[in-house]
């Protein structure tokens, strides 16, 4: 097992590559799965404040 | 538009029908990428045996060429993507194009890291101006400059316009990223894989490479699909399908919470 973690040596250089690569990968992944959840956040928001602008004040559009 | 596009292909490109097709899709190609991943990468880092003159440092081959071949890949999909955009005025195309640069970026800035650590080892430097290294360099900038131009307008449709245009200038540096190893005098080693005539390399460490560059596809499509899917909620916020899916999904806190807030104001007053 030792020897698979060793690389011949390498270590230093593939196992970086390889956590750049998945570091990466799930960096892109999770950035827009953030963003919807702001953005619904902010439209319920929006909704809630026009609900109750409604309700105050039905005539105004 | 032209009549000669199916009806299914047009019904799916209306926004509210692709969000749930996307959806839909979106979980199974992450699972198909994780597992397709996991069996590369049994393949490529266990079963695999080391190279004879690269010893163990060779095994960044199974993450560093699929990355330089999506870096590629996704650069074509997005010009044509933007084509498209500018031609038809489509607007899944058009987010689709803009939603592909950060991906495509992700991959390119992969590659060039990752053979970055692989340099160092076999050639003994980190980094090179020979054409392969600096034309991928180049494909970076202008995955940079797309998403840069995108976002430096105020009105996002102008700015995916212009940034389309670039989009499709580039892709005069896909060639030459490619060829780059046969046109001019590289360090960068030439084509291992080829599609036509025999590959240079054992089956051994073959199918590993395959079957991560088939997963590096789905990982994209589920990436994409994400992306597109924020983006539309984004631009269609105004619409009555992103409301419903607003109000269902709210667990009624920040409705409650405005109206709450909204009470508050009318008491004060």
């Amino acid at each position: 097992m030792s020897a698979f973690f060793a690389m011949g040596g390498y270590a230093i250089y593939v196992w970086p590559a390889y956590a750049v690569f998945f570091i990466v990968l799930i960096a892109d992944y999770i950035n827009p799965s953030l963003r919807r959840r702001r953005n619904l956040r902010e439209l319920r928001s929006r909704m809630a404040r026009q609900a109750a602008r409604q309700q105050r004040n039905p005539s105004a559009p | 538009m032209a009549n000669w596009i199916p009806l299914w292909v047009h019904k799916l490109s209306s926004p509210p029908n692709f969000y749930r097709f996307a959806g839909v899709v979106r979980p199974w190609a992450l699972g198909l990428a994780l597992i397709l991943g996991a069996i590369a990468l049994y393949g490529g880092l266990v079963l695999a045996p080391a190279d004879y003159q690269q010893g163990d440092a060779y095994r960044i081959i199974f993450i560093h060429v699929p990355s330089a071949w999506m870096g590629l890949f996704i650069y074509g999909l997005m010009a044509v993507a933007s084509f498209i955009s500018l031609v038809w005025r489509i607007k899944l195309a058009e987010v689709v194009a803009m939603e592909s640069a950060p991906i495509g970026a992700a991959f390119t800035f992969i590659t060039l890291v990752t053979g970055s650590l692989w340099g160092k080892p076999m050639w003994g430097t980190w980094w090179t101006w020979d054409a392969r290294l600096t034309s991928e360099l180049v494909l970076l900038f202008l995955y940079l400059g797309v998403i840069g131009l995108y976002h430096s307008f105020e009105d996002r449709r102008q700015g995916a316009r212009a940034a389309a245009f670039l989009a499709i200038i580039g892709i005069i540096n896909v060639p030459i990223v490619h060829f780059s190893v046969n046109w001019w005098n590289t360090l960068h080693q030439g084509s291992t894989v080829r599609i036509l005539g025999p590959s240079h390399i054992s089956t051994d460490m073959l199918w590993p490479l395959l079957t991560m560059m088939v997963a590096t596809k789905f990982y994209y499509i589920a990436s994409l699909f994400g992306r597109v899917r924020t983006d539309l909620l984004s631009m269609e916020s105004g619409k009555d399908w992103v409301r419903q899916i607003a109000g269902a999904h709210g667990s009624a806190d920040a409705v409650s919470a405005g109206r709450a807030e909204a009470a508050e104001r009318e008491a004060r007053r």
